[in-house]
C-alpha cells in the first residue's frame, strides 16, 4: 500500500485538535468539555504516531501509550468531579462552580 | 493521495464536528466513538496496528463506557436537552469558532508549505514498542503507574458518597 503523506495526517491531527479546542471554548456542559479534551488528546497522539511512523521508530507509539494512560487517569478523576458537581449544584453548567466559596 | 486515508479522515472530521454540536449527550458519545474508530483506521494505515487496537480497546471501549456510565448515573431527562439548546446559542459559539478556524488555517498553511514527505510505509511491530517501553522508557512506565494509582485514589475519594460538606448541607 502506498505510504500515507505526512502532511495529510498532520492536517487531520490539526483539524481534530482545533475541533476539540473549539468544543472546549464553545460548550458550557461539563461533559461536553471533557469529551472535547479527549478529542484534543487523541489528536496530539495522532501527531506523535505519525512522527514515529515517519522514521519507522517505536517512540511515537510509546508516547501514544503514555497519552492513553494520562487520558484514562484524567477522565476518571474528571468524571468523578462531574458527579460531585452535579450532586452539589443539580446542574452540569461549568459556570455553576463559580458559586463555590473559597 | 491514499484513498482509504482520505475516507477515514473525512469520517473522523465529520463525526468530530457532530460531537461538538450535538445537544444530546448520548448522541455525541456515539459520534465520538465513530471518530475514534476512524482515527484507529488511520493508525492502522500508518503502520501502527498495536496502537490501532489500543485505540479501540481503551479509548472506544473503556473510556467511552466510563462516559456512558456517568451519563446513566446523572439520569438526565429531556429538560437537559432544552437547557443545552439554550446554552448553545450562536452568540456563544461564533466568536470561539471563528478564532479556532483562523488557528486551523494557520496550521494547515504551515503543513502545506513543507515539501511532499511520506511516512516510511513500513509497519512498526508491537514487539519493538514493547522493547522500547520496557527499555529506555522504563522510568516513564513507572511514572504512568503512579499516575494511574493517583487517578484511582482520586476518583474513589471524589466519587464517595457522603463527604463531610454534603452531610452538613443535608442536616
Amino acid at each position: 500500500m502506498a505510504p500515507v503523506p505526512i502532511e495529510g495526517v498532520l492536517v487531520l491531527a490539526a483539524v481534530l485538535f482545533t475541533l476539540g479546542f473549539a468544543g472546549v471554548l464553545m460548550r458550557r456542559n461539563i461533559i461536553f468539555i471533557l469529551m472535547s479534551i479527549e478529542i484534543m488528546l487523541n489528536a496530539a497522539g495522532l501527531a506523535f504516531v505519525v512522527a514515529g511512523s515517519k522514521w519507522g521508530q517505536p517512540d511515537g507509539q510509546v508516547m501514544f501509550i503514555f497519552i492513553l494512560v494520562m487520558a484514562g487517569a484524567e477522565v476518571s478523576v474528571g468524571l468523578a468531579l462531574v458527579l460531585r458537581l452535579f450532586h452539589r449544584f443539580r446542574s452540569l453548567d461549568a459556570d455553576a462552580a463559580g458559586r463555590m466559596k473559597g | 493521495m491514499n484513498t482509504p486515508f482520505v475516507i477515514a479522515s473525512v469520517v473522523a472530521v465529520v463525526s468530530t464536528l457532530m460531537v461538538i454540536t450535538r445537544t444530546n449527550v448520548v448522541h455525541a458519545l456515539l459520534y465520538l466513538i465513530v471518530s475514534l474508530l476512524s482515527v484507529s483506521l488511520v493508525f492502522f494505515l500508518l503502520g501502527a496496528p498495536f496502537i490501532a487496537a489500543l485505540e479501540i480497546i481503551i479509548y472506544a471501549g473503556a473510556i467511552m463506557v466510563l462516559f456512558v456510565f456517568v451519563v446513566m448515573m446523572l439520569n438526565l431527562g429531556p429538560q437537559s436537552k432544552t437547557q443545552e439548546r439554550m446554552w448553545l446559542i450562536p452568540e456563544v459559539w461564533t466568536g470561539p469558532a471563528v478564532l479556532a478556524v483562523i488557528l486551523l488555517g494557520e496550521l494547515v498553511y504551515i503543513f502545506a508549505s513543507t515539501g511532499g514527505i511520506t511516512t516510511s510505509g513500513k509497519t512498526v511491530p508491537a514487539g519493538d514498542v514493547g522493547f522500547a517501553l520496557f527499555g529506555p522508557y522504563l522510568l516513564g512506565v513507572e511514572l504512568a503507574s503512579m499516575l494511574l494509582l493517583a487517578g484511582i485514589v482520586g476518583a474513589y475519594h471524589l466519587g464517595r458518597r457522603g463527604n463531610d460538606d454534603e452531610q452538613k448541607e443535608e442536616r
